[in-house]
Order: structure tokens, then sequence, then C-alpha cells
């Protein structure tokens, strides 16, 4: 099976350890990865701010590039959900029927990683060690535009020495929304404190999510307040093994 | 509040400036997390009892799909069953004519001045929406709110925050207090020594809405739904106050919205199912009133039905957006939004508050228009959570909706001004770098470089711009060293080999 790493551009710039924990995750399953270097970015920031146009040579790019493989694995539930539900919106409006077309035919190969774990290749125990209290936060796109489930929360489950504890008000929003934290900043930060509150609450050591984006926006929440809590993303805790801890 | 447009009250500020007044009040948010929450549980334990939900569900949102398709049709089929049923049927372009109908109407009802120079209303979006309470005041005519939530808000020289709850941002002692003060301005005032226990202050509002009822020669209502078949008009409500105003009065005159018609009146089946399930988490509605036309010996005299456009046949055209005009005002979708929990419904600057006035109101009002900012800032006060699609009973997709007026609003912006804004030009930059992987690694490294510059322990604290908001509660990570780009070319990539998608080669010399 042909693997592609997407790995965001987010994540490619502030969080390339993520993409590191991907790639020994898989490698450890026994699958190979491929890293294609074209890769940009899924144009989610410029669709959801409203600019459209702008957006369609991205989506041009990703179609492009990610074209041929079995399955494309990306750390981001919300860049995974840009893909598979609004790449043909933007090919539709913008591009050609040539486009439209070869979205369709990549969109649907795009998988978040707890998908591509739970049902592609059908592995909820992925060996791993973590012995620390964690809670985890469901994104507001894995849940409800990828409808992921409790798929992460399963993975979560099977790893060694882990103590994981419910997030109270879990399916809450944690006010990032992208721009929305900007644009919106009083709000969002209203929406932060009410997470955080949960997260404290908690006692856990670690917060984890399948989302980087809304990860930075609690965490830095939780390292101005010095909490000592910290964030991690699920891929990583995946990783994680006894001889090789994160 | 006056003349046409009254769906967004003029004068209100763009959505972050109103909400940051909103977050300020402590007594509010306490009120709306209360308020919500009980109301999100019990929608959640009700709707969950039917095992047909999702089917009723899609069921609904097909009948709205093909009524809004064919709408033109069915809403002649309406004038028609309406009017051979003895009630008349006039139509509204917008705001300032529906005013006039009713104003116009009102007026001819006859009897001596007193009499005609008040009527009792049933609560109503619809009449909010063209500020009708204020055209009648212009021109010398009282409407008394009977709904009790509504009588607070008009008591209290307030605005509606809630679709179906009003008054939702007042406790019992605020109200209260409204009620010692104000309903002796209005009639029979509050009882002596007036407590807040819910019982008193419910009585103490029966008592001053009875002698309206006995009074009132005129009812004006909204409608929830039409049956086009059969004419035969539906208002549900918990009080019976509303009841009363339906069956008391010699004429009733009922302000709808075009897209309140159903084909059938076999559809209320239906809808009838998931609105109180949605709305107020009950089984089925308390009181669900219908009426056809007129009956002789038997409620009002005289029926008339204002058809009101006021912006929905331009919402029509638009083939995503049109879908808004699916909602049945069930709230739904406000008790279940992050942001109206913490902001409150006045943020929104519109009688349609929440996730769904922040699809409708830029629609009715045009998100172009140029009195209208506060309406264009509206479909960017959500996180596109998409908990109020979840939640609609109308299979409404918001998020849909709020990101293509979103598209809506750049664009708009961009047509009107010669330069284009920060945003603009930090979009059209983040475009260029994202489009290719050799820009993007370039702009990576910069990056790095200036959080390196402000940067402090390993955490990057103040930032300017458009970010000073976001790292006034904050810390930003530091971007690491090496991206995850270059590690995998430094440890994957064999050297010497030329990278095919950038052209760009990895081995020097």
């Amino acid at each position: 099976m042909r693997i592609a790493l997407f790995i965001t551009c987010f994540n490619d710039t502030m969080f390339p350890r993520t993409g590191q924990a991907v790639t020994a995750l898989l490698e450890r399953l026994g699958h190979t990865v491929e890293f294609p270097q074209g890769q940009t970015c899924c144009g989610q920031m410029h669709f959801n701010t409203g600019y459209r146009p702008e957006t369609l040579p991205m989506v041009r790019r990703f179609t492009e590039v990610f074209a041929g493989y079995d399955a494309v694995v990306v750390p981001s539930g919300s860049c995974a959900g840009m893909v598979r539900d609004h790449h043909r919106v933007v090919a539709a409006q913008y591009g050609d029927a040539a486009l439209t077309e070869a979205v369709g035919r990549v969109a649907p190969t795009v998988y978040e990683l707890s998908e591509l774990l739970v049902d592609v290749l059908g592995v909820t125990d992925v060996g791993a060690y973590f012995p620390h209290r964690v809670t985890y936060h469901p994104t507001c796109h894995s849940l409800r535009m990828l409808r992921v489930g409790d798929r992460p929360l399963a993975l979560l489950r099977a790893v060694k020495g882990i103590d994981l504890v419910e997030l109270p008000a879990a399916e809450s929003c944690c006010g990032f929304g992208g721009t929305f934290a900007l644009k919106n900043a009083d709000v969002s930060n209203a929406m932060l404190a009410d997470k955080m509150r949960h997260v404290l609450g908690t006692g856990a050591e670690f917060l984890t999510a399948g989302d980087n984006s809304c990860l930075t926006h609690i965490g830095g929440g939780l390292s101005r307040l010095r909490t000592g809590v910290g964030t991690m993303h699920l891929a990583e805790i995946l990783a994680s093994t006894e001889g090789d801890p994160r | 509040m006056s003349g046409a447009d009254n769906v967004v009250w003029l004068g209100s500020p763009a959505f972050p400036q109103a909400a940051r007044t909103a977050l300020a009040d402590t007594q509010l948010r306490a009120n709306l997390r209360r308020a919500t929450g009980t109301i999100r549980d019990k929608r959640l334990a009700v709707a969950a009892e039917l095992e047909d939900w999702e089917d009723l569900r899609e069921t609904a949102a097909a009948v709205k799909r093909h009524t809004l398709r064919h709408l033109d049709h069915h809403l002649l089929r309406l004038e028609k069953s309406v009017t051979a049923a003895g009630g008349v049927v006039h139509w509204a372009a917008d705001a300032a004519e529906a005013n006039r109908i009713v104003t116009d109407l009102v007026r001819a009802t006859g009897g001596s001045d007193d009499e005609t120079r008040e009527v009792v209303k049933v609560k109503s979006m619809a009449t909010q929406e063209i500020g009708l309470n204020e055209a009648l005041a212009d021109a010398g005519i009282r409407a008394y709110e009977t709904d009790l939530a509504e009588l607070i808000v008009q008591l209290g020289r307030d605005r509606p925050s809630h679709i179906l709850v009003p008054a939702i941002h007042r406790n019992r002692s605020e109200i209260r207090e409204i009620f010692r003060r104000e309903m002796g301005e209005w009639g029979r005032p509050a009882p002596e020594g007036l407590s807040d226990d819910p019982r008193d202050l419910a009585e103490a509002a029966r008592l001053h809405l009875r002698e309206k009822f006995l009074r009132a020669k005129v009812a004006i209502s909204g409608a929830n739904f039409a049956a086009a078949d059969t004419g035969t008009v539906v208002v549900v409500e918990s009080e019976g106050n509303g009841r009363m105003c339906l069956t008391l009065p010699e004429t009733l005159i009922t302000v709808m919205g075009i897209e309140k018609v159903l084909p059938s009146f076999a559809d209320l089946d239906v809808f009838l199912q998931l609105l109180p399930r949605s709305s107020t988490g009950e089984r089925m509605n308390p009181y669900t009133s219908l009426w056809t036309g007129v009956t002789e010996g038997d409620g009002p005299r005289n029926f008339h039905l204002v058809l009101l456009d006021n912006g929905r046949t331009a919402t029509l055209a638009d083939e995503v957006g049109r879908q808004a005009l699916a909602c049945i005002r069930c709230s739904a979708c406000l008790n279940v939004c992050p942001v109206y929990e913490r902001t409150g419904g006045h943020a929104y600057g519109s009688v349609y508050p929440g996730p769904i006035g922040a699809v409708l109101t830029p629609q009715l009002v045009g998100i172009g228009s140029d009195t209208k900012s506060g309406a264009a800032s509206l479909p960017f006060a959500s996180t596109l959570c998409g908990a109020c699609y979840d939640a609609c009973p109308v299979k409404i997709n918001i998020p849909e909706v709020l990101v293509h007026l979103r598209a809506e609003a750049v664009e708009a912006g961009r047509r009107k001004r010669v330069l284009p804004t920060a945003e603009a030009l930090a979009m059209k930059a983040a475009g260029a770098a994202l489009s290719s992987p050799g820009r993007l690694a370039a702009a990576q490294k910069l990056a790095a470089l200036g959080a390196r510059l402000v940067a402090r322990d390993g955490r990057i604290g103040a930032l300017p711009g458009p970010f000073a908001r976001w790292s006034a509660s904050r810390d930003t990570p530091l971007p690491p060293r090496e991206t995850f780009r270059a590690w995998w070319r430094r440890t994957r990539t064999p050297a010497n080999e030329d990278d095919p998608a950038t052209g760009e080669r990895k081995g020097r010399g």
C-alpha cells in the first residue's frame, strides 16, 4: 500500500515532531511512508476566511501532488476535512471539469490519522507506551466534519501505561476557529477559559488532540497561566514506546 | 428603529465590538450559561426518545427544499385557499409596505378611537423583523405584547436576545424590578410586595394581561406554518396567551414570512414533532392553534394574512444561502452555539441572533449594502464548529452558508474598495507562499528567524498588529529550527537527488 503523508503547512513549520511521529508509527506498523516534496497547504485558511479564488492554486497543487496514492494520511482533522469536503466546492466554483474530476478521485483517499489506523490499516493497538495521565479533546472538525467518533479514544485506550481521563464538556469548541481567534479575540478567549478550566479539572499532565492548531490555542493559554499542563498531538503519544519515548 | 430594513438594528456595531461589551457582563453570561445548558440537555433527551428522529429531520429538510423550489406555486395556492375560507390575503414586498398594510387594517376596524388604538400581539419574529410595534406607535396605536418573555422585554424597553426566549438574558430578580417599575405605565400595576418567585411573577403578568385580552378588538400574530392546500394557519406556543389573542378579538391580522408555507396540511405531522422537541425540549406543544379563514359565530370575524417578502426572494436566488429560509425558528442552534452562549443575542445586532441569524440577517438585508456593515461581520462570528448543523431539525448546513457568505463579504469588499485591506494583502502574500514549496520554505525560514528575534524562554509573548489580542492571553510556541520538510530531506532523501517538484537541488555543488 502506497501511503503518502500530507504534513500540512502548519505542522511542517511549527510541529515537525508530529510528522516524525506519524512516520515512525506507520513504519513501526510495517508500512512505507512517502513524502511528496511538492506539497504545500490545503487552503483552509483562505477558504474559511472568504478568499476563495486564492484557494484554487492550492487545491490544484494538492490534487496533482497526491494523485495516485492508495491513501493520504493527514495528522489534522481540519485539513483532512478541508480536502474531503471543500476542495470540490472550490473546484466547481473556480476550476474546470478536469479539476473537479481529479478532486473527486483524490479526496476520498485522504484520511485523518485515526481513520487511517482504524479503518484502513485495521489496528487499534499500535503498540505504544505512554505512562502519563492524559485527557483527550475531540476537535470540532474531526468530530463533526469527519465523524471520527471514538476512533482516537480507542487508540488511546490501547496505549500501555496511559491513565486516560475523560474531559468534561469535551465536545465544546475550544474557541480557536482559525482567523476567528484573531477577528473575535474576546469571544475566543472566553471559550478558551472554559476549555482550560475543564482541562485543569482532570488533573491531566497532557492534553492531546488530533489537531495541532487547537492544541496551540489551548496550550498557549495553559502556558501563559504557567499551569504545567503540556499539549501533545495524538500521533506523538501513539508513536511513543519504552525504547523511544517522546 | 423605524422605517424599512428593521432586521438589523441601525447603529449596531460590528459583532466583535458588540461581543466585547456583552462579554464584560458577568450576570448576562451566568444567566445564559444556565438557560442554554438546561434547554440543551432537555432537547437531547427528548430527541433521543424518537427512534426515527433522523428520518424526521431528513423528511422535514426534503419538504422545505421542495417548497422553496416551488415557492411561487405554493403561495398562490395558499392565497386561493385562504380567500376561499373567508380570509383576505395581502402581499408586502418589504417592511414599510407590511407596516402600512397592518396600520391601515387596524385603523379600518371601526369602533371608537380608544378601542382601535390598541392591539394585542402574539409573539412573532416577523413583526419584530419589520419593526411593527414601532410603526404602530408612530401611527398612535399601542401594541401590547402578551407572550410573557416578550412582555418582559417590552416593559423593560429592551430588545429580545433569543428567538424563543426573548428575555433569556434576564433573571427573575431583574424581571421583578421591571414589573414593579413599568407595569403601571402600560396598564394594571404589579401587585404590592411582588416577590421574585416564578409563580408570583406569572400571576402578576396574568392579571396585567387579562384586561387587555378582554378589551382588544384587534390581534396581530405571526405564523409558524401555513398549509397551502387548506389555507390553515398555525401558531404554536406554551402559555395560552397566544390562543387568547387568536380567538377573542374581532379582527385577526397575521404577518407571515413567505417561506413559512407548507404544501399540505399533512406536512404538519413532521414539523409539529420536530419543533417542540428542538425548541423547548418538550414532547409536544402545550398550545397548538390552527385556524382556517373565518368561522361564523366562532373566533375572529375578520382574518387578514399579510405575506411578507422583505429580502426573502433575493435570498431564494442564492443556491447555497437559500437553505436558511428553511428555518422553523426553533432556536436549537442558538442553544448549542458556544459563541451565542458567551455573547448573548444583542451582540448580533439583529432580531435573528445566533448561528441562524449570522446566515439569515446578512442575506435579508444584503451583505454588500453600505449602511449594514454590522451584518457583514456576522458570518465571521463563528468558529465553524458545526454544533448548529448537528442540532438543526431541518438540517440547514449553517457552516456551509457561513463560509459561503464570508466569500461574498470579501468579494463585496473587493468591489467597493480601491485599495485592498491589510487582511487581503496578507491573504494574498500567504497565498503566494503557500502555492509553491520553494516559496513556502523561504517563508518558513523567515518566520523562524523572526520568531527567534522576539522569543523569550522558548515562547513568544506579545505580538504586533492583528495578533496583539491573541498574544494578550496565549503564548505562541517557537517554530523549531528545522521544518519537517527539511528534516525529511536531510534524513530521507538520497544525496544529490534533484527534487522533481521544486526543481531545487539538494546536494551542494
